[in-house]
This record gives C-alpha cells, structure tokens and sequence, in this order.
C-alpha cells in the first residue's frame, strides 16, 4: 500500500502538485490522468524520490519513503517510462538484468530470472537474449522496458506513459499484457496517461489531475456517474459518457439465466460491446457463452440501458 | 513521329573512360614529361641539376620498372575494379619507387658519399597521383576498421623493410638518415612521447572537466569559451607566453629545474599542446554526454544506479565515440604541432626540419618531414577505426 499525505512539488514560485493526498490499494492498477502539464509526472516521480517533494510524504507499507537512501528505494520499485528508456549499448539480457545486479544477485538466479521475463513477455530466449535494443520492434523495446522494470519482483511498479509511443493495435496489446502481468505476480501498478480511454480501461481506480491538484480519486464508474468537478466530466467526455459506462460492465455480471435468440457473446466482453452485436443484428437479445458452470445464459437490450445510467 | 518505338542506347566502342583516372594519369604523364624526375647536387647544399626520367637509366632498365606505370595507366583509365585498381596502382609504386633507387645508383659515382641524388618534381607528383588512386580505390572497396589498420600495418613494415634493406641507400634522403641515424631515433621518440603525453594528460584533465561542464551548465560557457581563446592562440606565440612563467619557476625552485620545467625545452611545449589539446576534448565530452538519450539516463536512475554509475555505466560508454573523435583530431593536430616545439629547444622531428630550412638542406627537411606526414596519417586511420569498432557496438 502506498499513502500518499499533503504533497507538493514547487519550483521557484510554481506549485507543480499542490497537495495531493491518496491512498493507493494493494495488488490493484491505479492510473493518473490529466492534461500535459498537470503534475502528472512530478508525482509519479516523488513516490520514488526522483524529484524529492517540497513538503508532505510518501509511505510505502506505512514506512516513510526517506527513511533509506533514495536509490535503495529505487532498486524496490520498479518503473518504466515513455520511449522504453533502454541501454542501447546493452543487449535485452543486460538491460533487464540491470537492477538484479545492482541488488547483487548470484550470476544463476539473474539468468533464470531473465529467462523466465523473456518467456512472460513472448520473447525467444535463443534469439532475442544477446540482441541490442535497435535490433527490436517499437513493441518488442517496450516490453522489455516493462520486463526490465519487473526483473528485481518488485512490488510496486511506476509507470509513465508506458504506451505513448506506441501505435494503437500495438498499444491494446500492450495494455492486455500489462492485465495480464498484474494479475500474475500480484504488483501494485502506478500509471500515468493522458489518455481517458487508457485510464478507464486499465485503472481499477482513476485519479484525475489539473494544474498539480487531484480533482477527484474513484472507480471509474464513479467518476462517471459522480464528477466531483465539471473538468472531470470533461475529461471524461459528455458525448459518450453513457457508453463509458456501459463499458466498464462485463456480460458476465449480468446475464439473465435462461437462453435467447440473437448473436453469441462472450462472458467476458462489456455490455458496450453487447449492445453494439445487438444493434449491428438487429436483434433483442443475445446469447451470453462461457459463463461459469456453463448453464444458459442471455441479455436484453432492455436489460443493458438498466445500466447505462448514473444510480 | 511513331509512338511506342524506343531507340536502344547507343552501343559504346569504348569502355567509359574513369574521370578520376583521366585526371590523375594525365597529371602523371605531364610531370614526368615535363619535370625533373631526379636532381643531381654536387654536395647536399648547392642546388641541382636537374635530369628527366628518360636521361637517368638505360632504356631496357627504364623500360622494366615503367610497364607497371603503363599498365597502371590503362587500368585507372578503363578498369572499375576497386581490387585491380589498388594491385595496379601498389604495383605502380613499387616500380616507381625501383626506378628511382635504381636512378640513384646509376647516377652517383663509386664511392663518392658527396653526390647526392633526390628525387625531383615529377617523382613527387606521381607519387602523389598513386597514392590518390591507392587511396580512392580502397575507399571504393569500403574495408570495415579491422582490414584498414591490417592494411596499414602491412604497409608500413613493407616500406620500413624496403628502406632498412639498404637498396635506397643512395638516396638523398637516405644519406642524411645514415648521418642521423642515431638522432633520428631519439627525435622520433621525443616527437611521439610529447604528442602522446599531452594527449594523455589532456584526456586525464579535460574528460573530468567536461563531465563537470555538462553536470553543471553555468560554468559551461566560461570554460569553453577560455578554452576557445587558448586555441586562437598562435603556437609560437603561446611558446614564448610560457617561457616567462615557466622559467621564473624554474628558478624559484631548483628542483623544478632538475626534472626538466625549464622556461625553453620540452616543458613549454609539453604544456603549449597539453592547453591546445584540452578544447577538443572537453568540447567533445560535453557533446557526447549531451547525445547521450535522456531516456535511458532517466531510466538508469529511476532504477536504482547512483549518480558514480550512471556517469560510469551508461552515459560515459555512450559517449565514447564522440570523445574518441576529439581524441583523434587532438592526437593528430599535436604530431603536427610538436614540430614547432623544435624551436623553443623541445626536440622532436621538427629539429630536422628547422636545421634543414637554416641549411637549405632540403633533405634534411624532408627526413624531419616525411616522418611527421607518415605519423599523422597512421594515427588518424588507427583512430578512425576505433571510432567506428565503438560506434558500431554502441549503436
Ligand atoms: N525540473 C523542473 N523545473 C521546473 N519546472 C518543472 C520541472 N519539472 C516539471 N516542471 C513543470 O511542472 C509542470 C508539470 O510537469 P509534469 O509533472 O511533467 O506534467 P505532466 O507529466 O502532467 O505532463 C510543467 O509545467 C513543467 O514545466
Ligand atoms: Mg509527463
């Protein structure tokens, strides 16, 4: 768990994050969002003291972040930034073995390691260990960046703009990886976007910033249905918001038991997608498959503008 | 007028004729016709007599040693091949370089150690004209770093063995060697040792300075820009400017003395290139960490390295190859200037030349002179091809 309490960030008379409080969850994906310049950054960058704050404090597991010394923080966090950050005079084995080495790992548990982030992250050890990082795809440089930051286990995991320099198949790819990673080993995600879509989709909470403050820190749904801010629902965006929202439901949440004429669904998709099948066949209702146990399922249109609204 | 109907290209009698080739062997040509190709001295001060190729050897010795200039001729003419090209053109100075040896023995008396025997105009200008069409045809044939400096190598101990064979020895060049040879030995090392050790103590001051310059932007422009003054500096003068505070320690501290800080003599000169040799390293280093990607740095210590490492680990490796290319302009612009120091009492190959020019021995001058060319020129091939052997793993 990571609590942060009053933080701020100045320079000279420029109030960069202006007191920001929040406590981010265990095991969870917290995502901050805001336009360019909002501070977004700065307070990522405090959580692992690159920028050092001008008043308030960071508490990692209820220990204040400065009680060691800022760069024995920084080998237990890791963080992987915009544009992957790769040694370009180190192969992909040596990039990601950078903060195992740095801890003094024995030689063995390091190769082992690297092995095991190669295949995580759908890299052939025999050809991709002992290639330099221009020798990849845009892709390719980016998951490495991400396994390089996950090499040492930590527990929290700092990232800005991961994706940013992706393009978008790419970058959904790239965001289904990191669902994925999250839930195996278990790591607190911090991520920074400005990409509304991103924070929704990846964020099991969403922090909204503007002009270094924090408008509001909810689920996403919340932040939907009660912007604490009229910026927040600007952010969010009003022309769709009611999609959003459907969006962020799956099938499988609220299936009526029973069968029904119409398309098949998948449990896992969004009731978002659910509705478009249905609006795309021209039908009432569909079939939801993959539900657990197997029994019948289905959905109605009906049934999903229940909850396409706030309440 | 018929559409659709495309004329062939006109069927060429002849192969295209190699523009560079043309130029070079019509230089060739026009020197030998028309310039000395040796200059007859009755001793090493007064000046000569010339003689054209055609006078120095029997037509059947002439005849041999020029078919590969001939040969050659057609081949920088006609030939495209970057490998026959350099053969023809290596086989071409050889023969040049036999003919003129050859030249020299015809030409002096038997045992007469006064006649001296140069080469002249015209062997000049084709050696010149070889050595471009050598030059242009390995630059065609693009050899990586390893195979340059292989090629060099081979070439220099096949010179330095043609010369030690004693076959040149009537040579005027090699006269002049054989008087100094001893000196000539000891002015090679001081003349490499001088430009060698500023260097060193320029890469030990400078690459730390510009680690500081980058690390801190407000001093940057001071540094730099006094660095900048230095080098406008002109190299006599900064001779002279150094004399006075060197020699007022000297005398403030004898033991100075006895190690050699002297306000003339190698000390002046040794610092002289030391302050030359500083802007481009430390110009070089703070470029090179500039082009260092942000990004990684950023990631270097968002990761946990401290700030020794990241200097260490990621930004100084990343910046080799330009601190390298500083090395190399530094490296070569001193073997050039060491020579100067001959004239402050410094020593080195320059003590050849400047006694040649009191002399008028213009062989004296050469065997100071063509060292010091040789010398530059392996040290930038040598160091060009580390500047790319890093560049390429860097990159
Ligand atoms: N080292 C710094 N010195 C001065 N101003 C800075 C510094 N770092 C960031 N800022 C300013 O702080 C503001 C917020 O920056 P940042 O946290 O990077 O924003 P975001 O990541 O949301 O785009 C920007 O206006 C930026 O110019
Ligand atoms: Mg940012």
């Amino acid at each position: 768990m990571i609590t942060i309490e009053n933080l701020s960030k100045r320079y000279g008379d420029n109030t960069v994050v202006d007191d920001v409080s929040m406590q981010i969850e265990k095991n969870s994906i917290t995502v901050i969002v805001g336009t360019s310049g909002s501070g977004k950054s700065t307070l990522l960058r405090m959580i692992n003291r690159l920028v050092e704050p001008s008043a308030g404090r960071v508490l990692l597991e209820g220990r204040d972040t400065r009680s060691e010394p800022a760069h024995l923080l920084r080998r237990r966090i890791g963080y992987a930034i915009q544009g992957h950050g790769l040694f370009p005079h180190r192969t992909v084995a040596e990039n990601i073995a950078t903060v195992p080495r740095l801890l003094g790992w024995a030689p063995e548990r390091v190769k082992a390691r690297v092995e095991e982030l190669l295949h995580v992250f759908q890299l052939d050890p025999a050809k991709y260990s002992a290639a330099f990082p221009h020798e990849l795809s845009g892709g390719q440089q980016q998951r490495v960046g991400v396994a390089r930051a996950l090499a040492a286990e930590p527990q929290v995991l700092l990232m800005d703009e991961p994706f940013g320099a992706l393009d978008p198949i790419i970058r959904a790819k790239a965001q289904e990886d990191l669902l994925d990673i999250q839930r195996r080993f278990g790591t607190t995600v911090v991520l920074v976007t400005h990409d509304m879509d991103e924070a929704f989709h990846l964020g099991d909470r969403v922090a909204v910033m503007s002009g270094g403050r924090l408008l509001q820190y909810d689920e996403p749904a919340q932040l939907l249905t009660h912007p604490a801010d009229p910026f927040v629902s600007r952010m969010t965006g009003l022309g769709d918001r009611a999609l959003r929202l459907l969006s962020l439901t799956s099938a499988a949440a609220v299936a009526l038991p029973g069968a029904a004429p119409g398309p098949k669904l998948q449990a896992s998709a969004s009731l978002r997608e659910a509705l478009s099948e249905m609006l795309w066949s021209g039908s009432q209702s569909c079939e939801v498959i993959g539900i657990e146990g197997g029994a019948p399922a289905h959905l109605t249109v009906d049934a999903i503008l229940e909850h396409a609204r706030p309440g | 007028m018929t559409s659709g109907a495309i004329n062939p290209p006109a069927e060429r009698a002849w192969p295209r004729l190699d523009r560079l080739g043309t130029l070079l062997v019509a230089a060739g040509a026009a020197a030998l016709a028309g310039l000395p190709f040796v200059v007859v001295k009755a001793n090493r001060l007064v000046p000569g007599e010339p003689r054209a190729l055609t006078e120095v050897l029997p037509p059947t010795g002439s005849a041999a040693c020029l078919a590969p200039l001939v040969v050659l001729s057609l081949v920088a003419l006609f030939v495209a091949r970057p490998r026959l090209r350099l053969a023809a053109a290596l086989a071409a100075l050889v023969g040049l370089s036999v003919t003129l040896a050859l030249a020299a023995d015809a030409l002096t008396p038997p045992h007469n150690r006064v006649v001296r025997i140069a080469a002249g105009g015209g062997f000049w200008v084709v050696l010149v004209c070889l050595g471009l069409l050598a030059t242009d045809a390995i630059t065609r044939l693009r050899p990586g770093p390893g195979r340059r400096v292989l090629f060099l190598a081979g070439a220099l101990t096949f010179v330095v063995a043609a010369l030690a064979s004693g076959f040149f020895d009537h040579l005027s060049v090699m006269r002049e060697y054989q008087v100094n040879a001893e000196r000539f030995g000891r002015e090679l090392r001081q003349h490499v040792l001088l430009a060698l050790g500023s260097l060193l103590a320029a890469v030990v001051a400078g690459a730390p300075l510009g680690v500081l310059c980058h690390r801190i932007p407000r001093i940057r422009e001071g540094i730099l820009g006094t660095l900048n003054v230095i080098q406008t500096v002109p190299a006599i003068a900064l001779f002279g400017i150094l004399m006075a505070p060197l020699g007022a320690l000297a005398a403030a501290w004898p033991l100075l003395e006895r190690i050699g800080v002297r306000g003339i003599g190698a000390a002046p000169a040794a610092v002289a290139l030391f302050l030359y040799s500083l802007l481009p390293i430390v110009a070089n280093t703070v470029l090179g960490l500039k082009r260092v990607s942000r990004a990684a740095v950023e990631a270097a210590r968002g990761m946990g390295m401290m700030p020794r490492q990241v200097l260490w680990r990621i930004e100084l490796p990343l910046a080799l190859p330009v601190i390298l290319t500083g090395i190399r302009v530094v490296l070569v612009q001193n073997i050039g200037m060491v020579t100067v120091a001959a004239l402050i009492g410094g020593g080195g190959l320059g003590t050849f030349v400047f006694q040649g020019i009191g002399q008028t021995a213009i062989d004296l001058v050469l065997l100071g002179a063509i060292p010091i060319v040789v010398l530059a020129f392996c040290a930038a091939v040598l160091l060009d091809a580390l500047v790319e052997v890093m560049d390429r793993v860097k990159q």
